[in-house]
């Protein structure tokens, strides 16, 4: 084992947080990534970090309702074993995060100050400023800045990751990757390839999300055999500006520290809105949704501005999706806190957000889906084995993945702060995982390969590579980039119908056909965007397929997946008896969708299209009830539907209670 | 506003390449700003005499100011492509906008630069915490709100190289460590934690290349787009390493 290693791709939070933990326990790293890890997109990151702490447990929280609001956001569709073992993880990163030199924000007396996020009751948000992502990236990269100059890591930056190298049995034994600069294919032998490349905004041309954020690590060891799973689980962030070349983020802190989000009561009101009185204001979430207010979760805000600008023609600006975020009336001291945000609008937007509301639009900020992982439960906790090596291994041997690039931590809709949660939580708890995997190893290792299964596998990439680099048709890959984008945005984001997602599919199709005969503009041999950019197309496109056939299969509303033509009515009696019937037929029809779509959509990767597999989710410690935010009558659903599950030990009992 | 944006990029096909000059028209847009405008040359690779070239090789990341990544010398000023406003830009110089590499660190190809000399540097100046072990050992000391206030915009610092781009001090034949550099070993010299490995961070510091090499120019500080209080790194790193070396000298 002494001289096995681990390659790691991607060094954002995931991938740093697990390079740091095999280094300090003495494997051998090597991290590979497209830009130097320091800036990789989880810099973005804004608002903070999710974990039970110190104050919310004296308003009652736990580490159970973090997992149960983690699952009822995610509208059940996530394995629930996993998720447990992250919440109980949670403070225990905060506080390593700490002793690392994290600057997080502090309360008069020197404590962590946190904040309220989305889809939850208690603060449990902890921050530094409106930066939480840079700060915590800057923790983690000098950590393994650390490692690195005692020799236990080894970066390569300005690498692409091409694809894995498989054995003759299909068992992982390195990695193919390529300079930026000088464009040379090498491999990287080793038994563990973890991957933790992030999300695939881009799919959709324009999201919240960095430049490499293509997917396309994920892309090429799904055609290698992993499966890809939920992918039309996309998240859009209700509030965003758009920009020529990025939608940038305006965080849900912004709400969380006490911002309202409004429209004025009348259509075409063209009033500069600091002129409009506040009765004549119409702060549509507060007022559709008492108890969470602003904070209700991404999926349902979003629909909601969806809602206001569409349906009743309230849109701030005319054929957009906008309505206004105001911060205005915050004190100076909350409005502080969010700098790192307001700079942004501030410098792009040319308006000080400080006395002006902003106006702010839907937009497409990340992935629930990804790359299909195990998981072994322990059925003493009901969280996980600790050091298993199924614990987010994909269906491939030896290749792992973990961060935004699984599937497994959010379900239907990811709560807001939880990402770099499940970043950092997966990086560190597949350590020791990936430790006994190497352990285990009975048929040789990677030394034991002949050289010529990695020579094999280089000239074969750099036989792709020369073949792209020499293409030169007439179709433009940016050109194909925009349009993929713009029929994603359109027909496979907020609401969806199959008509459209149909007609998607149909798109990609033709796009994936035209890229066949794509012109480079640059057949250079040295640092070659362009064909950087060309190959990542055509792993866009893959996801993309995945994304819409996944989308138009699934024939359901279910967190941030809303199909409008299968909604269940909601009951809308007055008198009671008739809206407790109503209840009763809404909650049976709510358990027959789940029957058959409370499932995880895993793709198979085929030449002609994905094929779809529905796997049973692990709901064994938080039973399922429907998810009634705001919806009338809701107080009579969960009655009935508590009477419906009284007798179903399995699903009403909760394993776990703390 | 003018409907057609003129652009001028100094390229360079590689390190040991010549450098030429390419103009460019694109169609103005509003709120574009300069990486807007890379990415439009890369669908649309023509000059303005019509000649079709390759692509504008640059780096960008984030496109919001906050990875680093995408500096560069934009109207002939240091400062990110990201936040480079077309509209600012117009205000600036009319008729073009130059875009060119920095020119303290070697080019590979037109716009991207080498700038690992900065991330060497950090190790120079061990610039981490170092602990223990990354196991649970519960919550660390309480902080004031004043020490987080001192310690956060030093840690914004997004090693973006605008301020060494500026320094008259730093270039390729001194080994300088440069205010960046210098600034996050002061900050880590303040934590609580990390001020128990000073002695290392102050060795380094005062080594050819360290502080004594600042000329105290000042131009740093002008250029950093993250406002990181260089000049109070640069201070305290002057005070720190004296104090240090009187220390040294009385106990030998
Ligand atoms: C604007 C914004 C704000 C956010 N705010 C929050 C927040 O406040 N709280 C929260 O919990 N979450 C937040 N999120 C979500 C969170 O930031 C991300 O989910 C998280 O940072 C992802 O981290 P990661 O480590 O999985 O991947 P990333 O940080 O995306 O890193 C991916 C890594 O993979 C590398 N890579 C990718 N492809 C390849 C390839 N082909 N070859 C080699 N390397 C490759 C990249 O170089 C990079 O190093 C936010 C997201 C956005 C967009
Ligand atoms: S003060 Fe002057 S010499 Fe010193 S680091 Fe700044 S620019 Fe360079
Ligand atoms: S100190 Fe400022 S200018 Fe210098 S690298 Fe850091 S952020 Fe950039
Ligand atoms: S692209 Fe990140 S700073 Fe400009």
């Amino acid at each position: 084992m002494a001289d096995q290693k681990v390659v790691v791709i991607g060094g954002g939070l995931a991938g740093l947080a697990c390079s740091m933990q095999l280094a300090e326990s003495g494997t051998k790293v090597q991290l590979v990534s497209l830009v130097p890890v320091k800036r990789s997109h989880s810099v973005c990151a804004q608002g903070g970090i999710n974990a039970v702490n110190d104050s919310t447990r004296k308003e009652g929280d736990s580490e159970y309702l973090h997992l149960d609001d983690t699952v009822y956001g995610g509208d059940f569709l996530a394995n629930q074993p996993p998720i447990k073992e992250m919440c109980d993880w949670g403070p225990g990163i905060i506080d390593l995060l700490d002793r690392m030199g994290v600057p997080f924000n502090r309360t008069v007396e020197g404590h962590r100050d946190q904040r309220r996020f989305g889809g939850t009751m208690f603060k449990r948000t902890a921050f530094a400023g409106a930066t939480t992502g840079q700060q915590l990236i800057y923790a983690l990269d000098e950590q393994v800045r650390f490692w690195e100059s005692k020799g236990s890591i080894e970066k390569f930056e300005y690498y692409d990751f091409l694809g894995p190298v498989l054995d003759d049995k299909g068992v992982c034994r390195g990695a193919v990757i390529q300079n930026l600069f000088d464009m040379q294919v090498r491999t990287l032998p080793a038994d563990v390839l973890v991957l933790a490349t992030g999300g695939c905004g881009l799919v959709f041309g324009r999201s919240t999300m960095s430049m490499v954020c293509s997917g396309s690590a994920c892309a090429r060891v799904h055609r290698a055999g992993v499966g890809y799973a939920n992918g039309e689980f996309i998240q859009v962030h209700p509030t965003a500006i758009p920009g020529t070349d990025k939608l940038r983020l305006m965080s849900e802190s912004a709400r969380g520290e006490g911002g309202r989000v409004w429209v004025p009561k009348k259509p075409g009101d063209d009033r500069d809105p600091v002129n409009i009185p506040t009765d004549e204001r119409y702060y549509f979430l507060e007022e559709r949704y008492p108890k969470y207010g602003n904070l209700v979760p991404r999926d349902i805000a979003t629909r909601e501005i969806f809602s206001v600008c569409v349906e009743q023609g309230l849109s701030v600006e005319q054929d957009k999706l906008c309505v206004y975020l105001d911060v205005s009336e915050l004190p100076p001291t909350t409005l502080h806190k969010l700098d790192g945000i307001l700079e942004i609008y501030e410098k792009f937007q040319g308006v000080n957000p400080r006395e002006v509301p902003m106006k702010i639009f839907p937009a497409v900020h990340y992935s629930m889906g990804g790359l299909w992982v195990d998981f072994e439960k322990n059925e003493q906790t009901g969280g996980l084995v600790k050091g298993s090596v199924r614990n987010q291994h994909t269906s491939v041997p030896g290749i792992f993945a973990i961060g935004e690039a699984d599937y497994q931590y959010h379900g239907a809709n990811r709560l807001g702060a939880n990402s770099l949660l499940s970043c950092i939580f997966t990086g560190m708890f597949v350590a020791p995982s990936l430790r006994n995997y190497l352990a285990g190893l009975s048929e040789g290792t990677a030394a034991d390969q002949p050289a010529s299964l990695y020579e094999k596998a280089a000239a074969d990439h750099m036989a792709e590579h020369e073949a792209l680099r020499n293409m030169s048709g007439p179709e433009n890959p940016y050109h194909l980039h925009n349009e993929l984008g713009d029929v994603m945005t359109r027909n496979c984001t907020v609401i969806r119908h199959n008509q459209p997602l149909t007609e998607t599919v149909e798109k990609i199709i033709e796009l994936i056909d035209r890229y066949k005969s794509i012109g480079l503009a640059d057949q250079g041999g040295w640092t070659n965007q362009n064909l950087i950019f060309a190959r990542s197309l055509a792993d866009m496109l893959l996801l993309a397929r995945n994304i819409a056939q996944g989308a138009l299969q699934r024939d359901e509303c279910r967190g941030a997946h809303e199909k409008p033509d299968f909604r269940i009515p909601a009951p809308d009696a007055d008198s009671p008896a008739e809206l407790h019937k109503q209840a009763k037929e809404w909650c049976k029809a709510f358990k027959t969708k789940n029957d058959k779509w409370l499932k995880t959509t895993v793709a198979e990767y085929s030449a002609d299209g994905p094929k779809m597999k529905y796997e049973p989710v692990d709901l064994s410690l938080v039973p399922v009830r429907p998810r009634t935010y705001g919806l009338k009558g809701a107080e009579v659903i969960e009655q009935v539907w508590q009477e419906m599950t009284a007798g179903d030990a399995d699903s009403s009992k909760p394993v776990a209670t703390k | 506003m003018a409907s057609t944006i003129h652009i001028q990029v100094k390229r360079q096909d590689g390190p040991d390449k010549s450098a030429r000059f390419e103009t460019f028209d694109i169609d103005y847009e509003p709120g574009m700003n300069c990486t807007t405008l890379l990415q439009r040359i890369a669908a649309t690779p023509v000059t303005t005499d019509g000649k079709q070239t390759s692509p504008v090789a640059y780096d960008a990341c984030c496109l919001e100011e906050i990875c680093g990544a995408c500096t560069m010398v934009v109207n002939g000023k240091v400062r990110q492509a990201c936040t480079a406003l077309v509209d600012d830009l117009i205000k600036e110089s009319p008729d073009l906008i130059t875009l060119a590499p920095m020119t303290k660190f070697s080019t590979v190809r037109d716009l991207v630069v080498d700038r690992r000399r900065m991330f060497e540097s950090l190790k120079r100046v061990s610039a981490w915490v170092e602990l223990d072990d990354y196991s649970d050992r519960g919550a660390s000391a309480l902080v004031r709100p004043e020490d987080q206030e001192e310690a956060y915009p030093m840690s914004r610092c997004m090693t973006c190289g605008c301020c060494v781009e500026a320094c008259p001090q730093f270039n390729e034949k001194s080994d300088f460590l440069g205010p960046q550099a210098i600034t996050q070993a002061i900050m880590f010299n303040e934590h609580p934690v990390g001020g128990m490995t000073a002695t290392k961070r102050l060795t380094a510091l005062m080594e050819p290349g360290g502080i004594a090499d600042c000329g105290n120019a000042q131009a740093c500080v002008e250029v950093c787009p993250k406002e990181v209080p260089l000049l109070r790194g640069l201070a305290k790193a002057g005070r720190q390493t004296t104090l240090h070396a009187i220390k040294s000298f009385l106990s030998k």
